[in-house]
């Protein structure tokens, strides 16, 4: 006989209770989850120490010291003469100003309250405080589809899944850190507004669009990406007033609010990654006034009407396409720019613009990168999925298609993996927070069903046909009820009560559980793993491990600090693109190339020049009024990501602007090679020879320890340059560009040759006392 | 010497002008210089000069002050000048004597006097011991002024043989400790003499007053000439038990400038030779029990320092991040913290701090010090004690949540060195419970948020009261209020089943008919009562507009609610009749194993529903 259940005398109160009982620990978990995502992202302060990393978060870095120096409106007039020499560039116009605006807010509104913190500091941790801001939106956006317990799985998850950290590490001071939080957060808003209804939503969506269009690029994707969700609603026929207020403000004040970000401006509505968004506003108005005459008129008459308007439609739409294509086709680049083209086309890059196919984040991404960056979510994710479409409902819909299309992105550029990684998470807490219900209700539900199975034996084979026929009866009444109403509200009980009767034993789901736990439990190991060892290095500071114990190998710092300190505040320093955000923060000098890659030919100088023999590159510097020359070479100690490994790409992108520089000049059969193997182009470059000058006398044979070979051209003199300042091991290497030697009267007849003077030179070096 | 260097020549002109001088001058007082021993320790790129001196009042009056001349251009590198002296016959206990600048008349301007003010004054025939130490900076020139790598740095250092002084001297020497190494050249001279590494004059006999003879060494001197161009060191009290303080160093290598290329593989295969000039560490010692030290720069942390740390002090040796040559400069950040109860103490009704001036690095010169003494917000009643002469005003600075500002006494000193190292004084007032301003300040600060957030969730914010989405929620909370009511109610009626069990098993154990028939009795009235009171909650339900997303479900749980009803009403009966009839168990259990079924399916059905809505 079944047994009466205790909790029985529960009332409206304890219910009540519970329910507060509920959303404290709800909001303690939340708490929770917040500490972790902040926590586990500072491994690098305690491992390293408190500073900005990388390349990019130093420019980023030196803007919001600006910001926070000279204020607002001086920031959006800034012109920055320090890099791109003799160009400049103005960073007002070209930058996206979300991460320094938010930065230089809270370094602000910290400085108000007397907290005296410095601007670095705020910079540094404003990467994991977003993470928290962006697992709270995870939390947000999965509930608002499936529930809060999946919320909070999906939350906890997206706290520590390593391809996410791999941006938002202390220090990591990048645009993703806060692009992130922007894109969950609009996702959310779009969804909670696709729920409700509610123009209230609809607006904080736009708004929440705009931070998004300010702080990354990557807002493209939203902006493609809802458009493509509406317009699978409208196909699938879930088009309902609610998709309409959804959508249709965040068009209209997002749109307008985009063009108000000066790096977007008029692109807002000019260039082709937002046509699609403007197309599906029409398709959007064109249903919703379908639907409005459906209410209006009588079937017959409504047929009529249709097949008028659908002939007049088609040819104003084509009339529209052909001015649209007519347009585009005019443009160059058919109105997209080089990194979209090279997403839609991922062999663009590598055939067009060497520049964007040089950066390793832009290349496709390997298989283990996947593992490595969200580890076992990769196989939960079609569970979630499948989940998603138990029942489908508008929000379940747009995860998926979020998913897919982010899974694509990611195929295509390993950066954009940080995208999928949201999906995935919001997919796989899905995933486990049902194989969890399912179990552990299974569990709980297990004992009476049990005791039925035992004490009727006999009547279990009817017992199934009344489960089978419960279902048979829910599945039309569901099916009936998405035709007339949408089944958001009703669905779940429905399922519920489909899923009690879908009890697992109990010993299958006991290992179940035990499972999950052990895979949630691989992913924590997994990824702390990841934020300990993988994505806290701080890349300017250097650790090796060795047996006689721990090596720091600083010298990045050591020679911006030279830099710095003992330069003339106007010098000009070259060196290859990657270090230019770097040398204008750290050494405060001005340099030729940085980062922002956006002027190809400028880039291609400095290329040409260090791939030419050092008098042309001596003639090409000082054009360029450069005095010092940068160039980092690992071959001492062994590390691997130097400029001679870097080499082939300053010669691929010289060569796509000065035809002089040929590829096949530097390689022999095909192989790079700077041994005796190497052309002799290669080992007469200005690079070759600023890497290996006097290096063979560190061990008398030359040998580089990143190559592992003996270096092909060991004893040469230098005689357009000279080394001023090379750190502890020789990773950073600074050569002065020496001055014009003075004409000596009466020389000038005889115009000796390039040789002869240069000998003059190095003997005249021997006694500097002349 | 073949070619004269500037300096030099500059010495000449000087001596020439001296001369004149001493013509034009007439003996000073009565007192004679006995003996005069000097001792010029060039080991560092300070300066410093010891002179011994026996100075006997030979004229008829008591003689209060002694003067000391300098020529201006010594003078002008002076950083410190301190005087000892002890009266008697043999040296004796000595006490500091007052120094100040003084302008004979008479004196030749090219000279600077000072005057050392005797505690009583020398009667006639008494002798006074003086010893008289002087500091001097920047009294090294290189020469050459640059110079490569792999040179060692030769200095220049001037000075007169004999003892300038306004007073005839009976005999001096003159001493001057050299660092070792190579010795360039020197001014020669009858009675000078070079052994190992140290250069002496004399002894000279009865000398007259302002006597001059220009001596020259050209030496190598590759101790560190670390030079600070400026040394901001903020002491910041925090009554919770720290004094923290921060430095900020400004760094350069004062000597000869390096000129040509740096090889690293020269410095790194012999960095002895091969910048020998150059110096790559600082020493500094800090008070024992300092805690908390760090050592950075604007760009990161710098990673090579050493620290050892016994009971008398905390010696940290820090190196710059890259080898300092000549010329180069270098900034960095040295921070620590350090007991309160070491450095603060109360005595009359204040508080003083009691801590040194300069900076902890050994041997350093620093151009421009700046000493901020950061006291607790409140502190009142400030004032300063020095033991020299300094600039000082007062600042504000925020920090923590600061209101009124931390009150900041500055201190600002040129050519600062090691010898300045002294104690100096800063005496406030400070109330301890000012302490518990700022945690009470954070206390009330979260307090006034919570009570927002009360006050926010308990009120009613809409701006119109006839607003359709208004009315809407205030129709909300009256659906939620009947669903609250409904579902009451549904738990009142699991509970008469609850009940119904209970009487059923009862009646198994007992047999007692007559009790669960009553107990029958009593749920059907309870039911029909509950039946009634539903009534009027489902009309009100049914009739608002917002309750569409319940009212299927509410319409399912009545009528599943009924069946089930019915089902244990059923199951009752018969379980009754069959023991009336006494049938035996095993039939009884055979008869209501269906309905035992659909009851508890139904009643999962039921509490699944509840449980849903009261989610909504």
């Amino acid at each position: 006989m079944p047994e009466p259940q205790s909790s029985v005398a529960s009332s409206g109160s304890v219910d009540r209770l519970r329910n507060a009982f509920g959303g404290v620990l709800c909001t303690f978990t939340l708490l929770l989850i917040g500490v972790l995502a902040f926590s586990i992202r500072l491994f690098s302060v305690i491992k390293y120490e408190s500073v900005i990393h990388e390349f990019d978060p130093y420019f980023n870095y030196r803007v919001t010291q600006f910001l926070s120096k000279n204020g607002i409106y001086e920031f959006w007039n800034w012109f920055d003469d320090r890099t791109w020499y003799p160009l400049g560039r103005v960073i007002g116009g070209t930058v996206y100003p979300g991460l320094t605006l938010t930065a230089g807010t809270i370094w602000w509104l910290l400085n108000s309250l007397n907290i005296p913190l410095s601007v670095e500091t705020v910079c540094v941790f404003t990467a994991p405080i977003f993470s928290v801001n962006a697992s709270w939106a995870t939390y947000l956006l999965t509930k608002e589809t499936k529930g809060p317990g999946a919320g909070l799985m999906a939350a906890t998850i997206l706290a520590m899944v390593p391809s996410y950290i791999s941006r938002s590490v202390a220090g990591s001071y990048d645009n993703e850190a806060v692009a992130i939080f922007a894109l969950i957060f609009t996702f959310y808003l779009y969804v909670k507004t696709l729920n409700t209804g509610s123009l209230f939503y609809a607006t904080l969506n736009a708004l929440s669009y705009f931070y998004m269009v300010c702080s990354w690029g990557g807002y493209t994707f939203i902006i493609n990406l809802i458009p493509m969700h509406v317009l699978l609603c409208i196909v699938t026929g879930r088009y309902s007033s609610r998709l309409y207020i959804a959508y249709a403000p965040l068009i209209v004040l997002g749109t307008l609010l985009a063009a108000l970000v000066p790096v977007v401006g008029f692109n807002a509505v000019m260039t082709s990654e937002h046509f699609a968004s403007f197309l599906v506003f029409i398709i959007l108005h064109v249903v919703a006034l379908v639907y409005y005459i459906k209410g209006l008129l009588t079937p017959r008459l409504f047929k009529v009407a249709m097949t008028f308007v659908i002939t007049v439609g088609l040819a104003v739409c084509f009339a529209a396409a052909a001015i649209l294509v007519a347009l585009i086709a005019s443009s160059p680049t058919k109105g997209w720019s080089g990194r979209s083209l090279s997403l839609l086309d991922p062999t663009y890059a590598s055939k067009y613009i060497p520049i964007i196919a040089s950066v390793s984040e832009h290349q496709p991404p390997t298989w283990p990168s996947y593992f490595m960056d969200i580890n076992v979510l990769a196989f939960l994710v079609p569970a979630g999925i499948i989940s998603c479409f138990l029942p489908l409902s508008d929000a379940s819909s747009f995860l998926v298609l979020y998913l897919v299309t982010s899974v694509y992105f990611s195929g295509v550029m390993v950066r954009l993996m940080l995208v999928l990684a949201p999906a995935a998470c919001i997919l796989s807490g899905i995933a486990l927070s049902e194989a969890f219900g399912v179990l552990t209700r299974s569990m709980k539900f297990q004992r009476p069903t049990l005791d039925d199975v035992s004490s009727t034996a006999g009547d279990g084979s009817s017992d199934t046909p009344t489960n089978s026929e419960m279902v048979s009866k829910e599945k039309p009444s569901k099916k009936n009820r998405k035709k007339d109403r949408d089944s958001e509200g009703s669905s779940p009980v429905d399922h519920r009560t489909e899923e009690k009767l879908l009890v697992l034993p109990c010993g299958p789901s006991a290992v179940g559980i035990m499972l999950l736990i052990i895979l949630s439990g691989f992913y924590v190991v997994h990824c702390v793993w990841a934020a300990a060892e993988a994505y806290s290095a701080p890349s300017i500071v250097l650790t090796s491990r060795s047996h006689d114990g721990f090596h720091v190998f600083d010298d990045f710092r050591e020679a911006y600090g030279w830099l710095r300190h003992n330069t003339d505040v106007d010098d000009k320093v070259a060196s290859w693109w990657d270090y230019g955000y770097q040398t204008t923060a750290m050494a405060n000098k001005t340099v030729i190339v940085d980062n922002n890659t956006w002027n190809n030919t400028h880039i291609a100088t400095v290329g040409t020049a260090m791939a030419s023999p050092e008098k042309a590159a001596w003639e090409i510097f000082n054009s360029l009024d450069v005095k010092y020359v940068l160039v980092i070479f690992g071959g001492l100690i062994g590390y691997p990501s130097d400029d001679i490994n870097k080499f082939l790409w300053m010669v691929r992108i010289g060569g796509s602007v000065f035809p002089q520089i040929k590829e096949a000049d530097y390689l022999k059969d095909g192989n790079y090679r700077v041994d005796t193997h190497g052309t002799s182009t290669m080992l007469n470059s200005l690079m070759y020879k600023l890497c290996y000058y006097r290096f063979v006398e560190t061990d008398g044979k030359g040998f580089d320890r990143v190559r592992r070979y003996e270096i092909g051209k060991k004893h040469f003199k230098l005689t357009h340059f000279e080394e001023v300042f090379t750190t502890h091991h020789w990773m950073v290497r600074i050569y002065k560009l020496k001055p014009q030697k003075n004409r000596v009267r009466g020389k000038l007849k005889f115009k000796p040759s390039s040789k002869t003077s240069s000998m003059r030179k190095t003997g005249g070096k021997k006694s500097p006392w002349q | 010497m073949a070619t004269m260097p500037p300096p030099l020549r500059r010495a000449a002109a000087l001596l020439l002008v001296v001369l004149a001088g001493v013509l034009a001058s007439t003996a000073r007082a009565d007192l004679v210089i006995s003996k005069a021993d000097r001792r010029v320790d060039l080991t560092s790129h300070i300066v410093r000069v010891l002179a011994s001196l026996k100075v006997e009042n030979v004229g008829p009056d008591p003689v209060s002050q002694v003067l000391l001349a300098f020529p201006n251009i010594q003078a002008k590198n002076l950083a410190a000048i301190r005087a000892f002296g002890s009266e008697g016959k043999v040296k004796g206990q000595s006490t500091v004597l007052p120094i100040q600048v003084v302008q004979p008349s008479g004196a030749p301007p090219e000279l600077t006097f000072f005057s050392a003010l005797l505690p009583k004054p020398l009667e006639k025939g008494k002798t006074l011991y003086l010893d008289v130490l002087t500091v001097f900076t920047h009294s090294l020139q290189p020469f050459p002024e640059e110079i490569t790598q792999a040179e060692a740095q030769l200095v220049v250092y001037q000075d007169s043989a004999h003892y300038l002084s306004p007073y005839p001297v009976k005999a001096q020497t003159l001493a001057i400790r050299l660092p070792g190494g190579r010795v360039e050249s020197y001014t020669r001279h009858p009675n000078a003499k070079l052994v190992d590494s140290e250069l002496k004059y004399g002894p000279f006999h009865d000398l007259p007053p302002f006597s001059y003879l220009p001596v020259i060494v050209h030496f190598e001197n590759n101790n560190p000439f670390a030079v600070a161009k400026e040394v901001i060191r903020e002491i910041e009290i925090s009554h919770w038990g720290n004094v923290q303080i921060t430095e900020h160093y400004n760094i350069a290598h004062g000597g000869a400038r390096l000129k040509g290329e740096f090889s690293r593989i020269d410095y790194q295969s012999r960095p002895y030779v091969r910048g020998v000039s150059s110096f790559r560490h600082l020493i500094a010692k800090l008070p024992p029990r300092a805690h908390s030290i760090y050592y950075r720069d604007e760009i990161g942390n710098i990673s090579t320092s050493h620290l050892w740390s016994d009971s008398m002090k905390t010696q940290l040796e820090i190196e710059p991040r890259f080898p300092l040559f000549g010329g180069w400069q270098t900034t960095f950040t040295v921070g620590y913290g350090l007991p309160l109860k070491d450095f603060v103490f109360y005595s009359d009704g204040k508080r003083f701090l009691n801590i040194t001036f300069g900076s902890p690095l050994e041997e350093i010169l620093i151009e421009k010090l700046i000493v901020k003494v950061v006291l607790p917000e409140g502190s009142k009643d400030i004032e300063v004690s020095a033991p020299f002469p300094t600039q000082k005003w007062q600042e504000v600075k925020y920090s923590h949540l600061d209101i009124v500002g931390r009150p900041v006494v500055v201190l600002e000193k040129p050519d600062v060195i090691p010898e300045h190292n002294l104690y100096f004084q800063v005496y406030y007032k400070f109330n301890n419970i000012s302490l518990l301003r700022e945690p009470l300040m954070l206390i009330s600060g979260f307090f006034l948020l919570f009570v927002a957030c009360i006050v926010y969730m308990r009120t009613d914010m809409s701006i119109s009261k006839s607003s359709p989405s208004y009315l809407a929620k205030l129709q909300w909370d009256e659906v939620q209020a009947t669903v609250q009511k409904i579902q009451g109610i549904f738990e009142q009626c699991l509970a008469v089943h609850d009940k119904l069990e209970a009487s059923l098993r009862d009646l198994s154990r007992t047999g007692d008919i007559q009790s669960c028939k009553a107990a029958r009795k009593a749920a059907d009235a309870q039911f029909k009562e509950l039946s009634k009171d539903l009534k009027p909650l489902l009309t009100t339900l049914h009739s608002s507009p917002q309750s569409y997303q319940i009212w299927p479900k509410v319409e399912d749980l009545i009528a599943k609610e009924r069946e089930m009803q019915e089902k244990l009403m059923t199951r009752h009966s018969t379980v009754v009749d069959s023991f009336e009839k006494k049938l035996r168990g095993q039939d009884v259990e055979n008869r209501i194993a269906l309905q035992q079924q659909k009851i508890a399916a139904l009643r999962q059905e039921v509490e699944s529903l509840l449980e849903y809505i009261s989610e909504i």
